[in-house]
């Protein structure tokens, strides 16, 4: 606790400069990674983050020192060609786009380990700390770093804010945005710089590899919880900001473990949490919402099973009936047919007196709807479509259970039905 | 001598990679490739922690069921999950890599054995300190060697007696459905033999450059032939091309061997690249003069 309140009052500079490094770092690259995701371009990421390493060699060859500028600068271009030697190599020969990015991807990395290997050995300047771009140093950050990052998060932000309709047109129906006038190319390019950019900025806190995951996991989270792109955007920002500080607090707090691992695991412990817990389209409420729709549709079964008895269509007597009696007219899994009937009694649309069980007037009633539902829809394939009268009996079997009460009205009304049909096929 | 039997190690490991990659590739699964290289992490942590060697079986059987393992999220996220499948395999394999970076961290402290550097780019320059003398004086190769060819020995008895299973599989996965193959089967064991294979070779060549043997030189043989076959012979020379090569230029300019051998494959494939595009553009010419 005494470590956790120590990060939180950022009395130390240095905890102040990762802090903010890493905001900067993960707003960045969560706003272009949510542009990739939606471009299923993600793993492009992750070919620009390995094509850095040569570039930020260049770029120290060329300068003799560690200057963040100059390195940038390296990174940029030699992101930059991988970007566009995956396109060419995809849009020239028959291999794949993934074959496109592994082939370019390790060759690049190759040439920087070369590269680094050859600076190391030949011993010249100071280069302690080009490693730090391998796996990552968030504790590294200087304050002349934090300047550089903002600047580039700010180049971002307002990149995407002012070309925001442009930027997402071209996410979602690239075609149509050329058809339409927009300058699809430039409009690439411009996000693939500021990919590049994003990636150059937050390499040398995560690392070439780990990198890959603040581009591509925060938009995969948020996407499980809005189909609206403002909040999935923020959403994605928001989750990789609280990662990168949640990182940085633990190895704040634990001196020995590293920061970029940790803000990694961190989102996919998010990330994971989502896929099980989130709205609609998380597993939980996948599997509640499939086993409400199973239940209905049983329940419903049962209800024009029992509509067909023979003794239904007599309102003055009660209507008395058992399993058996419905199961000798449709086939019902017994254990199914148990629980339907019991929901349906709890429902109050059956009672049980003995053995035997006692339709209600309401039980009647819902009864009655469901076929009506069931033969309206054969009406309508029967009587709009070139359906067979022998084939319309399937088609009405599903719909039936999710016909909404404005859609029969309407089906009355196009038919001029007024009532159950007749007619059951 | 040493140096004869660094080229004859990696060259196992281009092998190895090479065959197995060409199946990879047909089958549009580079990155997950790429995805397992990454994945085996932990497992060799965990399992070096627990055996306290290298050589272990314990080691090989734990890093390779983490490199399955990965594939098995993968394919949790992108079918079950809905996760979108180029975002599900970047998930997975950087959750992984970073849970095997804070093992490191943790329960490798000081240890010379597995740390960072070797994570990127194997110990191929140590591989001859680890030898295999037999009657104390007779010296017959570096035991890492001997790792490889009994993978190797695996990898080329399992492509041999699979060939028809791979085949079906690479090309025509819904009719091999059809006529009632196990397709998921042979999925997973192909996976499998990827993972092994990474896994064997991450003392040599690392996690993260044996992408680069994967990848590269089927790639490259893609690009020169249709035929399966042929494909998985070129992948092999290639390979191995990449490997000599590699090995002269980084003693030459005193560079990380394993990556100079990629360097090489990747200045390979462009140059093969290249090559066809001319002799293509030359025979559209060599068209459209005869059609004038």
């Amino acid at each position: 606790m005494h470590s956790f309140t120590d990060f939180f009052s950022f009395s130390n500079a240095n905890v102040v400069y990762v802090v903010l490094g890493m905001i900067c770092i993960n707003a960045s690259s969560a706003l272009v990674g949510t542009f990739a995701f939606l471009r299923k371009r993600s793993l492009i990421g992750d070919a620009v983050a390995h094509s850095l390493l040569p570039g930020i060699c260049f770029g120290y060859l060329v300068a003799g020192e560690k200057n963040p500028v100059l390195l940038l600068a390296g990174a940029f271009l030699t992101g930059w060609i991988s970007i566009f030697l995956v396109d060419y190599i995809v849009r020239h020969s028959r291999l794949k786009q993934d074959t496109a990015i592994g082939v370019v991807l390790s060759s690049f990395f190759a040439l920087g380990v070369v590269l680094l290997t050859y600076i190391q050995k030949t011993g010249s300047g100071n280069h302690a700390g080009l490693d730090h771009f391998l796996f990552g140093q968030a504790a590294a950050i200087t304050r002349d770093e934090v300047s550089l990052f903002v600047v580039i998060l700010v180049i971002i932000l307002t990149v995407v804010v002012v070309f925001y309709r442009q930027l997402v047109l071209l996410s979602f129906n690239p075609e149509y945005a050329a058809t339409i006038g927009l300058p699809v190319r430039l409009f690439e390019f411009v996000l693939t710089s500021l990919t590049v950019l994003a990636i150059a900025a937050g390499i040398q806190a995560l690392g070439v590899i780990l990198i890959s995951a603040l581009i591509i996991t925060p938009a995969a989270a948020a996407r499980l919880w809005t189909h609206n792109l403002k909040w999935l955007m923020l959403l994605a920002v928001v989750i990789s900001i609280f990662c990168g500080v949640t990182g940085a607090y633990i190895s704040y707090a634990r001196t020995a473990m590293p920061t970029g691992p940790w803000v990694v695991v961190t989102l996919s412990l998010i990330t994971l949490g989502s896929i099980c817990f989130a709205p609609r389209r998380g597993f939980v409420s996948r599997y509640y919402i499939r086993r409400k729709n199973s239940r209905k549709i049983t329940d419903e079964n049962i209800l024009k099973t029992i509509f067909k008895l023979p003794g239904f269509q007599n309102q003055d007597t009660e209507l008395t009936f058992t399993r058996v009696n419905l199961t000798e007219i449709r086939p019902f899994d017994t254990k199914e047919l148990h629980r339907g009937i019991d929901r349906l009694i709890r429902r109050g649309l059956i009672q049980k007196s003995g053995d035997d069980f006692v339709m209600t007037t309401s039980g009647r009633k819902e009864s009655a709807r469901i076929v009506k539902l069931h033969r309206l829809w054969e009406q309508y394939l029967l009587r709009r479509t070139r359906i067979d009268t022998d084939h319309v009996h399937s088609g009405a079997e599903a719909i039936e259970h999710i016909i909404t009460p404005e859609i029969e009205a309407e089906l009355e009304r196009e038919l001029g039905i007024k009532g159950i049909p007749e007619d059951d096929y | 001598m040493n140096d004869f039997f660094t080229i004859l190690t990696a060259s196992i490991v281009a092998i190895n990679c090479a065959l197995l990659g060409v199946f990879l590739l047909l089958r549009k699964m580079a990155m997950v490739g790429d995805a397992i290289s990454h994945a085996v992490l932990p497992g060799i942590v965990i399992a070096y922690y627990f055996s306290g060697e290298k050589g272990s079986v314990l080691l090989l059987v734990g890093a390779t069921l983490s490199g399955v393992l990965a594939t098995f999220v993968i394919d949790l996220f992108s079918r079950k999950a809905r996760v979108q499948g180029d975002a599900a395999i970047g998930m997975t394999y950087t959750l992984l890599f970073a849970v095997g970076m804070i093992l490191i961290a943790t329960l490798m402290q000081g240890n010379a054995d597995i740390d960072q550097e070797c994570v990127l780019y194997g110990d191929i320059a140590l591989v001859n300190m680890d030898k295999i003398i037999i009657d104390d004086n007779l010296y017959i190769g570096p035991r890492a060697l001997y790792t490889e060819l009994v993978a190797g020995l695996v990898v080329f008895g399992s492509i041999i007696v699979g060939f028809k299973g791979f085949k079906l599989l690479s090309f025509n996965e819904d009719f091999a459905k059809s006529v009632g193959i196990k397709t998921s089967r042979w999925h997973y064991y192909l996976m499998g033999l990827v993972a092994l294979t990474t896994v064997v070779a991450f003392e040599v060549v690392g996690a993260v450059l044996v992408v680069g043997f994967l990848i590269i030189p089927p790639a490259t043989a893609q690009l020169v032939t249709h035929k399966l076959k042929a494909m998985l012979v070129w992948a092999c020379v290639f390979g191995v091309l990449a490997v000599i090569a590699g090995y002269m230029a980084a003693v030459y300019f005193n560079v990380s061997i394993t990556g100079a051998m990629v360097t090489v494959s990747g200045s390979v494939f462009a140059l093969v690249f290249g090559i066809m595009r001319l002799r293509r553009s030359k025979s559209a010419k060599s068209v459209i003069a005869a059609e004038i």
